[in-house]
C-alpha cells in the first residue's frame, strides 16, 4: 500500500483523482438540481470529437476535448434556453453525431491503434502524463472556484430561474458559465473516469449524498466527499488489482449510494424521534361526526353563500 | 412640495403574443405604492402574461413598462421587487433547506459578497412573517402545498420589497395558509409596499383589496373598486361553472340583485 506512493505515475493518479472527486459532484449537484443528470453523459459523447481532434492533429486530446465540449456545452444551453418542443431531438444529433465524427477521426489519424480511444473511453488514469496533470489542476481549479465561489447564484439559478430573473441575477450567463464548467468538467475526469463514465461521478455521489441530507450545502459537501473518496479508493484498487480505474471507480460510489440508500430510512427515524415536538405516536384526535363533516370544509363558493 | 412618487408599476397599451398567438391586446395597468391591486379574468384571459410582462419575462411588442418610474430598458433596481411565481412545488432535484430557499431572495441585495449577519436577519424575520420560523431546517420537500407557498412568499419577503408581485397565491393553499397570507399581505401594505396579485376569485384576501383589474381576451374589462362579495362571479360574460350544483341558487340569487 504505501510502497505504491513511491512511483511517479501513482503519485500524479493520485492527485488527479482527488481533484476529480472534488470538481465533478461539485458541478454535479447542479445539474441534478436541474434535473439534468444526464447532461454530463451528452457531453462525454460530444468530448470524444475533440479527443478525435487532437489525434489528428497531434497535440494534447485535453485541450481540443475542452475547446469542442465547451461549444457544444454552449449550443446545449442554447436549445435549453429556447425552451424548444424538439429540444431533444437537437441534443441527440449532438450527442451521436460528436461520438460518430469521434470515431472516425480516431481512425484517420496517425496513432489509430486498438488501444488509443480505449483509454480515453474507459479512463486509464495509471498513464496520467505531468503535462496531463498539470492541465487537469488548471482546469479543476477554475471549476472549484466557479462552482463553490458562486454556489449562491447558482443555487438560485437551477432551484427557480423564473425568480432569479426577477432579483436581476444574469440568469443567462450563469446557465452558460455552468455549461462550461461541466464541460471543462468532463475533459478534466476524461483521464480517470473516462468518457463513457464521467457523468457517472457528477451523478451518483450526489445521488448517494442526499439520501442522508435535507439541505443542499450538506449534500454538496457530502458529495464531494464521496466522490473524492471513491476516485481514491478506485485508483488504489486499479493498482492493486489491475483493473481499469474508471469502472473500478464508479462502481465504488454505486456501492456507496446502495448502502446509504439502506440506512436513509433508519437515521431519518432515529432523527424524527429527537424532535421533542415530533407529536404523538398514535393518533388520539377524536373524528367529527360525520353528518357535520361538510359544514367543516368550507365551499369553494362559501363566499357567495355569506 | 415634493414631487408625486411615480406608481410602482405602470403599463401602458402593452401588446405582447406567445407562441404566435396575441395574449395582451393594449392593457394599462397602474398599481401605486401602498395600494392592492388584484388581476382578475377566466383562464387564458392574459392575467399571468400580464404580470410575466411586469417582471419583464414576456417582452412586449408595442407598449411601455415603467417600474417605480424608470423604463424596464433601464431598471435595475430589481431588490425593489418581490416575486412568488406561479407553481405547484418549491422542490427541486437536491433536498434543500427552507432558510436555502429564503436566502436566494436576498442574492439582489449581498450580490457577489457573502452573506452577512444583516441578510440572515431578514431572513429570519420573513420566515417569522409567514410562521415557517421554526420549520427553517426542514427540507421544502418535507412541506405541504400551503407551507411551500408560504416559503416562496417569504422568499421574495426577505428582501424587504417595495412591490410584491403574487401570481395565484392562493392555488392549492389550506386555509390556515391563506389567513397567514392575508395577514402577511396586510403588514406589508401598512409598510408601504404595493402589491400585485393575481387571483382567481377574491376569496379571503377580499377586504385588502383597494382595486380589481379585470382582463378578458386580453383586454382590460374593469378596471375599479372589488365587486364585494362575488369576485368574477357577478361580471358580466362569467360562465364559471361550479362542480356543487346545490349552491346554483345563491348564484341566481346575486345575479337577481345586481341586475
Amino acid at each position: 500500500m504505501t510502497e505504491m506512493l513511491g512511483y511517479d505515475f501513482m503519485q500524479r493518479a493520485l492527485i488527479a483523482a482527488v481533484l476529480v472527486g472534488v470538481t465533478a459532484p461539485a458541478v454535479g449537484v447542479y445539474l441534478v438540481q436541474r434535473r439534468q443528470a444526464l447532461l454530463g453523459d451528452g457531453m462525454g459523447h460530444v468530448a470524444m470529437t475533440g479527443v478525435g481532434l487532437g489525434f489528428i492533429f497531434q497535440t494534447s486530446p485535453v485541450w481540443t476535448a475542452v475547446v469542442v465540449c465547451v461549444l457544444g456545452a454552449v449550443t446545449m444551453e442554447l436549445v435549453r434556453a429556447r425552451g424548444n418542443q424538439r429540444g431533444d431531438l437537437a441534443l441527440a444529433m449532438l450527442f451521436y453525431g460528436g461520438m460518430a465524427c469521434g470515431k472516425l477521426l480516431v481512425s484517420k489519424s496517425a496513432q489509430a491503434g486498438a488501444g488509443s480511444l480505449e483509454s480515453y473511453l474507459w479512463g486509464s488514469i495509471l498513464t496520467v502524463s505531468p503535462a496531463d496533470l498539470a492541465a487537469i489542476a488548471a482546469l479543476g481549479a477554475v471549476v472549484i472556484a466557479v462552482t463553490l465561489g458562486l454556489r449562491r447564484q447558482l443555487f438560485a439559478i437551477c432551484q427557480d430561474e423564473d425568480f432569479a430573473k426577477v432579483t436581476g441575477v444574469p440568469v443567462r450567463l450563469l446557465n452558460l458559465l455552468l455549461a462550461v464548467m461541466a464541460a471543462v468538467t468532463v475533459t478534466v475526469a476524461m483521464r480517470v473516469v473516462g468518457l463513457l463514465l464521467v457523468s457517472a461521478l457528477m451523478v451518483v455521489p450526489v445521488a448517494a449524498a442526499q439520501q442522508l441530507t435535507r439541505s443542499f450545502a450538506a449534500t454538496q459537501a457530502g458529495a464531494i466527499a464521496v466522490g473524492v473518496i471513491v476516485a481514491l479508493a478506485g485508483v488504489t484498487g486499479s493498482y492493486e488489482l489491475d483493473v481499469p480505474s474508471g469502472p473500478a471507480i464508479v462502481l465504488l460510489a454505486i456501492a456507496v449510494f446502495a448502502v446509504f440508500s439502506a440506512i436513509a430510512a433508519p437515521l431519518a427515524r432515529r432523527r424524527h424521534r429527537g424532535t421533542p415536538d415530533a407529536g404523538p405516536q398514535v393518533c388520539d384526535v377524536r373524528l367529527p361526526d360525520p353528518q357535520r363533516a361538510d359544514a367543516a370544509t368550507p365551499a369553494p363558493g362559501a363566499g357567495l353563500a355569506q | 412640495m415634493t414631487p408625486p412618487t411615480p406608481p410602482a408599476v405602470r403599463l401602458h397599451d402593452a401588446v405582447a403574443s406567445r407562441g404566435g398567438r396575441p395574449v395582451l391586446r393594449g392593457v394599462d395597468l397602474t398599481v401605486r405604492p401602498g395600494e392592492v391591486v388584484a388581476l382578475l379574468g377566466a383562464n387564458g384571459s392574459g392575467k399571468s402574461t400580464t404580470v410575466k410582462a411586469v417582471t419583464g419575462a414576456v417582452p412586449l411588442e408595442r407598449g411601455g413598462l415603467d417600474l417605480f418610474g424608470t423604463p424596464l430598458a433601464r431598471f435595475r433596481a430589481w431588490h425593489r421587487i418581490g416575486y412568488v411565481p406561479q407553481r405547484t412545488t418549491a422542490a427541486s432535484g437536491v433536498p434543500a433547506t427552507v432558510r436555502e430557499v429564503v436566502s436566494t431572495g436576498r442574492l439582489p441585495l449581498h450580490r457577489l459578497l457573502p452573506f452577512r449577519r444583516a441578510d440572515r436577519t431578514a431572513v429570519d424575520r420573513a420566515l417569522a412573517a409567514v410562521g415557517m420560523l421554526d420549520r427553517a431546517r426542514d427540507g421544502v420537500a418535507d412541506l405541504s402545498g400551503g407551507q411551500q407557498q408560504r416559503v416562496l412568499i417569504a422568499r421574495a419577503l426577505a428582501g424587504s420589497p417595495d412591490l410584491l408581485i403574487m401570481d395565484e397565491p392562493m392555488a392549492g393553499v389550506d386555509a390556515a395558509s391563506q389567513q397567514v397570507l392575508a395577514d402577511t399581505l396586510r403588514a406589508e401594505v401598512a409598510r408601504g409596499a404595493a402589491v400585485l396579485l393575481v387571483l382567481h376569485e377574491l376569496g379571503p384576501l377580499e377586504p385588502l383589496i383597494d382595486r380589481a383589474v379585470v382582463l378578458r381576451d386580453g383586454c382590460v374589462a374593469h378596471d375599479g373598486p372589488p365587486v364585494p362579495n362575488t369576485g368574477l362571479h357577478a361580471l358580466p360574460g362569467h360562465d364559471h361553472v361550479h362542480p356543487h350544483a346545490d349552491h346554483g341558487h345563491d348564484h341566481e340569487r346575486i345575479r337577481g340583485l345586481l341586475s
